[in-house]
């Protein structure tokens, strides 16, 4: 799919971005980002989407302007990142994945100087407020849970009201609560008309937030869409699978399915008494399972159905094999 | 909604705000640092104490406190510029700090001139504390000595901060914290900083003339206890600065 952006607010063109020279190649250099292109747009999350490794933050590094890039171009609200001054840099937020916050500083008092930095930041009670932050405002940062960490390091990306905001694996270390509270603030803030990139390997995460997915693996594009459009377009789906449901349940163990259903679905015994169907299931389907079941007088401890998530989607693009 | 994203584009805060800014949180975050504050004020303050004790520097001037100071205030710069200044940075570097802030307004110039501000405010710090108990001591400094001892004060912690960076972004922090810890040593005992090039052992000497330590040395008793300049001292700073900022321009790693 060819996106015919209203109102871009980062575009990427054929990014290349070699390191090096390495020893372990023999002085040769690397090329990590292979012609990588996106786009992404004011009031919506578009989400970058890979294993460890992929390309990701190197791309939204670039993007940033922290890292130079070999190849391609990128431009940020209508300017370089390379070349670009304090200006670009103010309508700009970012959230590193390593936070970026140094272990000595205080919660307040930093976010003090940080704001002191823009013309119009955030009124700091009301950011402080939001995302929970004055319960650990006088913690110093190398005190802070992992939680705790991620939600300052948000709040120092976003202290200048930002109209890029740059997420790296936003939900890291973030208890259920904080998950929570800091995609609601994405979510409104998206809405706001915020353009937000964010990078993560937590399919949930993109399948909650994301309004625009790039699916990149070994520095290059390898898909994208809407979570729904990937959900339809991905090679189970071409296939005449995207109705693909997978069926968990708990019964006793050595039961024999293959003679209960058709030869279309995928049945395993992944533990012992633990069956997954996965296939293209109709009611006929679990109408026959339901009927054996009924029969053989079994009664599942536990049953599961789920639609096919983004997850086995990026699975089935990017392979099942460990990078 | 009103605290996000605004119609009216953000603007930076003026360029010298933000660089005075960082100046001052940077200052701060030394000086609220304990070990930081040992090596920048306390250990200058026992060495300036013993020199007046023992007989180290008999015979080079007027008095043993007014041969020590000026070495004296040469070791708080090269505590504060290169040891103090680059741990900092080595470890700033470590935890992302410097990527992050490169990434806000302030930008990676900003932030080496916030570090060359808190620097020379640190350093304006040591000289009054340190100019206080030397006068309690009895320090009476060469009036003309005033001017071109701050003045090359000023040069030496630029060089000093130079080297401190080129350090710092090119090893890792804990190989910052151990290099320039022993040089601080090293040089502080041997370097031609405190103790002048004339009582180190003769082979020492030729180096020590060389050395930025030597050099930050001589060129600040010339000055306070003479009133002169050192020309050739000052010109050693000079290509000092010059070729570890072009290194450190060259070779600091953000990352």
């Amino acid at each position: 799919m060819v996106r015919s952006p209203q109102s871009p607010v980062l575009s990427i063109h054929g990014l290349i971005k070699d390191v090096g020279p390495l020893s372990s190649l023999d002085g040769k250099m690397l090329r990590v980002v292979s012609g990588i292109s996106l786009i992404a747009e004011r009031g919506q999350v578009t989400a970058l989407l890979g294993a460890n490794g992929a390309g990701k933050t190197t791309t939204l590094e670039c993007a940033q302007g922290l890292q130079k890039r070999s190849g391609g171009s990128i431009s940020l609200l209508g300017q370089d990142p390379a070349t670009a001054g304090a200006h670009l840099r103010s309508r700009v937020g970012v959230m590193l994945q390593d936070g970026g916050l140094p272990p000595s500083a205080r919660p307040l008092p930093l976010l003090r100087h940080i704001a002191g930095l823009y013309a119009r930041p955030w009124p700091m009670e009301d950011l402080v407020g939001r995302l929970g932050i004055d319960t650990f405002s006088r913690t110093s940062v190398r005190r802070l849970s992992g939680g705790q960490k991620q939600r300052l390091a948000l709040a120092a990306a976003l202290i200048g009201r930002p109209e890029v905001l740059f997420l790296d694996e936003p939900s890291a270390g973030l208890d259920p609560q904080s998950r929570q509270l800091v995609f609601d603030l994405i979510a409104e803030l998206r809405n706001s008309g915020m353009g937000i990139i964010l990078t993560t390997h937590l399919m949930d995460d993109a399948q909650r937030l994301a309004d625009y997915v790039y699916i990149i693996d070994g520095g290059r594009n390898v898909a994208e869409g809407t979570v729904q459009e990937l959900l339809q377009r991905s090679p189970a789906a071409e296939q005449g699978a995207d109705q693909i449901r997978t069926l968990v349940f708990e019964a006793p163990a050595g039961l024999d399915l293959s003679t209960v259903l058709p030869d279309d679905v995928d049945m395993s015994e992944a533990r012992a008494g633990s069956y997954t169907v996965t296939g293209a299931l109709t009611p006929r389907h679990l109408s026959a399972l339901a009927q054996w079941w009924e029969a053989k007088g079994i009664m599942p401890a536990s049953m599961s159905l789920q639609a096919r998530s983004l997850e086995d989607v990026f699975l089935d693009i990017s392979g099942k094999d460990i990078r | 909604m009103s605290t996000a994203a605004t119609p009216e584009a953000q603007q930076p805060a003026p360029l010298l705000r933000r660089v005075l800014l960082q100046g001052k949180y940077e200052a701060l975050t030394m000086l609220r640092n304990g070990e930081q504050l040992i090596l920048a004020v306390v250990l200058p303050l026992l060495a300036l104490v013993g020199l007046t004790v023992t007989p180290f520097l008999d015979g080079m001037g007027s008095s043993r406190i007014n041969v020590a100071v000026p070495g004296i205030l040469a070791l708080c710069a090269m505590s504060t510029a290169f040891t103090g200044q680059g741990i900092a940075t080595g470890f700033d570097r470590r935890y992302g700090v410097l990527r992050f802030l490169s990434t806000t307004p302030l930008g990676r110039g900003g932030l080496i001139a916030g570090k060359v501000l808190s620097v020379l405010a640190v350093l304006c710090i040591q000289v009054v504390v340190v100019g206080l108990v030397a006068l309690a001591l009895g320090w009476q400094p060469t009036a003309a000595g005033w001017l071109p001892g701050l003045a090359l004060l000023g040069l030496g912690a630029a060089a000093f901060t130079a080297l401190g960076l080129l350090v710092a972004g090119t090893v890792r922090p804990e190989a910052t914290l151990a290099i320039t810890n022993l040089l601080w040593i090293l040089l502080g005992a041997m370097g031609g900083i405190v103790i002048p090039a004339e009582r180190l052992p003769a082979t020492a000497q030729a180096v020590v003339h060389f050395l930025p330590s030597g050099a930050l040395g001589e060129s600040m008793r010339a000055a306070f206890l003479g009133g002169a300049v050192n020309g050739s001292a000052a010109l050693i700073l000079l290509l000092w600065t010059v070729i570890a900022g072009a290194a450190a321009i060259r070779w600091f790693k953000w990352n």
